[in-house]
């Protein structure tokens, strides 16, 4: 069996076996197995990606293409390159961490780990595919079980929430539908055959006409995901109502899909189309950006807080994507990550508060860092870590953006640029805010003062995501160096077009 | 008629046969075992089931008014697959309260001549035996619908179904005489090369349409539909809504991409419109609807919307994906009827708000009913996700990208109802939730049937790839 399509083995054969579990305790040691094993093979596959790459210097490797309906041309088609890599190490770090935070999910736990498990398998798939429409496939697979992961273990207005995410995402979908079918029928433009290979299609030299109309479908099929102001409102809503295991997840790395596939299908396969239109979306890339920020400021909700930074830390990856500049590329990929980790970290700490307090509202939470100094100590890391403090891995990443934004030398991308650089002051401002009302200051409920212990499991999740936060920001070369290498093709595709 | 002609026609002489021989059980077998009529009635349409994969060269007979070849075969055997889900479905509901009227058996004989009707109307080489088969296979489902005669909403139904299919068969014949009278044929394959683009041909075509797409209940045809499905019991609304409509659905494209073909830049923009109506109202009535039989008419009238986007093509593409996308939809539509058909006939509820908290109490059928649903949404990896994207596929190799737009927002649309469904069941708590029970072995079955359907049509690729290869016959 080839290293790529284990992970979609592994997952599928872990739902099996859930399936025949009984009660919360088989169910979430055979996740946290299943997740275990994933989390193996992600390691495994790195360093098989870097012993692959120094021999191997083809845009993907590993690659394995079996043909599944023959009419139209779609194969099963895998392969990885280093963006790829890096991000499915994310989500086995991230599906595990979730596993161990809904250590103690009691209400249908066998469902639960079910649906948890449906999603990371939607989510590798899309990571691994490199034809259109397996990854379309994959993408809506991630998507569909949001919808009973919110609607049954979630919280709030959680039937309202669940339903306003998955039509937003369905409908994102189904107008990238149209873009995939837009994008097959001019693969034949230099008089080879119809096909779905994504490889094979940046060959092609599209008509301009038809990049002009496909591309802003496609790209707002994955904004939507990536949460583009001004369709990002199932976020905060969607987070806000999802239990923590599913918001650690769904910030944590479904909102990736949308920035990858606008990276590797929309940008890579139409890239006059993105010339084009560039100038309009990141507009409304910038606009989500600085948004976001002052959206977070707004809010006592600490689910609302952390979801409106989401919006603006995610504006940020598509605004890198859209100038063009290869150092802003490589920052977009990294804030990827960073950003998958730290907020899947900050929802697992809130959700932990939550769990304890019984509140999300700021106003009636502080002083937890005397209760709770664990939890305490970990926020304020991350919170830092979230703002870019150098030395972890939001520093990195900012910093590469906004370095590579500002080279392009015209007046529009720079006002645009510096518009969203402010929006660091607004999250210092949010961040410190918040770090300072609730985990200082006075205790303000009674009850607070005697609150159960971090428990083993709720560590070890905070661990998994804390290690690499930090592992990212003191030793960043490795990680940038496979990304960087991974970005050549798209550099020569995209900038020199 | 010599024997090849009998091998030729073996289908529709093995039903016959089944036909008689139930008429004669029915007067030999005495009252208090008729209950055994269903198993030998299910037992003989599964033997015909099977025997009919054995496969059929193309061939016509009767000097071209009956014609069969591997695409009407394959199509008649999908038929029997999803009648013998059906019949399977029913058989409970057949046992338990039409035995007792002895009302058993006439179950069995008009279901079978219903049956018979589209065979001949899939196989007809001439306008003559595709209007017979029509009102052969209408006029029985009628007697159907009507079944509870004791229900006001039942007759109700019967009587709505008989008058607006007497008119759509009326309209239809008119069409069809005057294509009579600008061809002076009613031979399809003569036909074929007459058929010329001047109005009088376009109005026969018009009048001929709008038979079909009254049992396919397409918008503005769409009328009788709801009310029919809801007061006609479970069964016979599923079989309207599969079989019934995949029939017509089958004869209507072999015309129009055969017959009727000459006009086909004409049909484009009628289509079109058609397709975007039929969605559209479809698919917001069925917002509104509470009670689960309404509720699946209204979702089948927007799916017949969808199957518009493969007709529009007249394309080898066209007719392939259309076969593949109603055989889909039998499955599914026939799973998510199977489990309101199992609900309905334990406890007698319809609506969807009984279906609340109704995992927790019946997981297997809230899974199965979801996996209808989705695959009626099109969502993967079920079937009927590669059923719509292989006819969006389709319409968009014709250029048609606004019209798969329009669909694609449909799609979201439906997927919100269809979800408002999976909600009650899986989200939503009760009180007073459906209590758990078993099925009998024969729903258990049929609702089995379904479900393998769902998952192996859409990841066996082998089948679309035969479909595909044998769709040639019509667009040569």
């Amino acid at each position: 069996m080839d290293i790529l399509s284990l992970f979609i083995i592994v997952p599928v054969l872990t739902i099996l076996a859930l399936v025949f579990t009984k009660g919360l305790q088989q169910a979430r040691i055979t996740a946290m197995v299943g997740s275990l094993i994933q989390l193996g093979m992600a390691s495994n596959l790195v360093i098989a990606y870097f012993k692959e790459r120094a021999v191997n210097d083809s845009i993907m490797l590993f690659t394995k293409d079996m043909i599944w309906f023959d009419h139209f041309n779609i194969h099963y088609a895998i392969g990885v390159d280093g963006i790829s890599v890096a991000l499915l190490g994310l989500t086995a770090i991230i599906v595990l961490a979730g596993v161990f935070i809904s250590w103690k999910m009691e209400d249908l736990p066998k469902e639960f780990f079910i649906s948890l498990l449906v999603l990371s398998t939607g989510v590798y798939g899309f990571f691994i595919s490199i034809d259109l429409f397996t990854m379309f496939v994959f993408y809506e697979i991630a998507v569909i079980p949001m919808y009973l992961l919110i609607g049954i273990w979630g919280s709030g207005p959680k039937e309202y929430s669940a339903m306003k995410l998955t039509l937003m995402l369905m409908g994102g979908s189904a107008v990238l539908l149209v873009g995939v079918l837009g994008i097959y029928f001019n693969s034949n433009a230099d008089g080879g055959a119809l096909t779905f290979n994504i490889l094979e299609i940046a060959k092609v030299h599209i008509p301009f006409a038809a990049q002009k109309l496909f591309f802003p479908l496609t790209f707002l099929g994955f904004a939507v995901l990536g949460a583009l102001f001004p369709f990002h409102t199932w976020s905060p809503d969607g987070h806000a109502s999802a239990p923590t295991a599913v918001s650690m997840l769904h910030a944590g790395v479904l909102m990736k899909l949308g920035g990858y596939g606008i990276f590797r299908i929309a940008m890579f396969l139409l890239p006059l189309g993105a010339m084009e239109w560039s100038w309009f979306f990141i507009i409304l890339a910038a606009i989500g950006v600085v948004y976001g920020a002052f959206g977070a400021v707004r809010q006592t909700d600490l689910k609302y807080i952390n979801a409106y930074a989401s919006v603006s830390h995610l504006g940020l990856v598509l605004f890198a994507l859209l100038t063009f500049n290869k150092i802003a590329w490589n920052g977009a990929i990294l804030q990827s990550l960073s950003h998958g980790l730290l907020t899947a970290l900050f929802f697992a700490l809130i959700g932990m508060i939550y769990g304890r307090t019984h509140t999300r509202d700021i106003n009636k939470l502080g002083g937890l860092m005397k209760t709770l100094p664990f939890i305490g100590a970990v926020y304020v890391i991350t919170g830092l870590a979230y703002l870019g403090l150098p030395g972890f891995s939001g520093f990195i990443a900012e910093m590469n953006i906004f370095v590579g934004a500002f080279e392009n030398p015209d007046m529009f991308h720079r006002v645009l640029t510096i518009l969203a650089v402010s929006s660091i002051v607004v999250t210092a401002v949010y961040i410190l805010r918040l770090v300072g009302k609730i985990m200082m200051g006075p205790i303000i409920d009674e009850h607070h003062h005697d609150l159960p212990k971090v428990t083993w499991y709720e560590k070890t999740g905070i661990l998994l995501l804390l290690i690499p936060i930090i592992g990212m920001g003191v030793a960043p070369i490795w990680l940038s160096d496979m990304i960087m290498a991974s970005l050549q093709p798209f550099i020569q595709g995209v900038l020199t077009h | 008629m010599n024997l090849n002609s009998v091998i030729l026609m073996r289908q529709e002489i093995f039903l016959l046969a089944i036909l008689l021989l139930l008429i004669v059980g029915e007067i030999f077998i005495p009252n208090h075992k008729k209950r055994s009529m269903v198993h030998l009635a299910l037992l003989l349409f599964g033997i015909h089931t099977m025997v009919g994969f054995f496969a059929i060269e193309e061939a016509s007979l009767f000097g071209g008014m009956f014609r069969t070849n591997p695409l009407i075969h394959l199509f008649k055997n999908v038929l029997n697959v999803g009648v013998f889900i059906l019949l399977l479905q029913s058989a409970d509901w057949i046992q338990e309260k039409l035995v007792k009227d002895n009302k058993g058996t006439e179950f069995f004989m008009l279901m079978f001549s219903s049956l018979l009707g589209m065979y001949f109307m899939i196989s007809a080489g001439d306008f003559l035996m595709f209007f017979i088969g029509l009102e052969l296979s209408t006029l029985p489902v009628a007697a159907l619908v009507a079944w509870e005669t004791s229900k006001r909403i039942s007759s109700e139904a019967g009587v709505k179904f008989i008058l607006s299919a007497g008119l759509a068969s009326g309209v239809s014949l008119f069409g069809i005489s005057l294509l009579y009278a600008t061809t002076g044929s009613i031979y399809f394959d003569d036909i074929i090369g007459l058929v010329a683009s001047n109005n009088l041909t376009i109005l026969a075509s018009i009048l001929f349409f709008s038979g079909l797409a009254f049992k396919i209940s397409l918008v503005p045809f769409h009328f009788w539909t709801a009310d029919v499905y809801e007061g006609a019991p479970i069964s016979i609304a599923s079989y309207l809504s599969v079989i019934s409509k995949g029939s017509a659905v089958f004869i209507l494209m072999i015309l129009m991409f055969t017959v009727l073909k000459p006009l086909l830049h004409i049909w484009e923009h009628i289509i079109y419109g058609i397709a975007v109506a039929t969605m559209f109202i479809g698919n917001l009535f069925a917002i509104r609807q509470h009670n689960m039989k309404r509720f699946l008419a209204f979702s089948s009238i927007a799916q017949a919307g969808f199957i518009l986007l493969g007709l529009i093509t007249g394309t080898q593409l066209g007719t392939a994906t259309v076969v593949y996308f109603v055989l889909v939809y039998i499955f599914s539509n026939l799973a998510a009827f199977g489990v309101v058909q199992a609900i309905s006939l334990e406890t007698g509820k319809e609506k969807r708000d009984d279906y609340n908290g109704l995992y927790r109490t019946n997981p297997n059928l809230s899974l199965i009913m979801m996996l209808a649903l989705f695959s009626l949404a099109g969502i993967p990896p079920v079937a009927g996700f590669f059923g719509k994207f292989f006819l969006f596929t389709a319409a968009a190799s014709k250029g048609y990208y606004f019209l798969v737009f329009l669909s694609v927002v449909n799609v979201t649309i439906s997927l919100y109802y269809y979800l408002l469904i999976v909600r009650a069941m899986f989200i939503r708590k009760s009180n007073h939730p459906i209590p758990f029970f078993k099925s009998k072995i024969y729903m258990r079955l049929g609702l089995i049937a379904t479900v393998l359907g769902i998952l192996a049509l859409g990841l066996y690729s082998p089948l679309y790839d035969y479909i595909f290869d044998i769709s040639i016959i019509f667009n040569k």
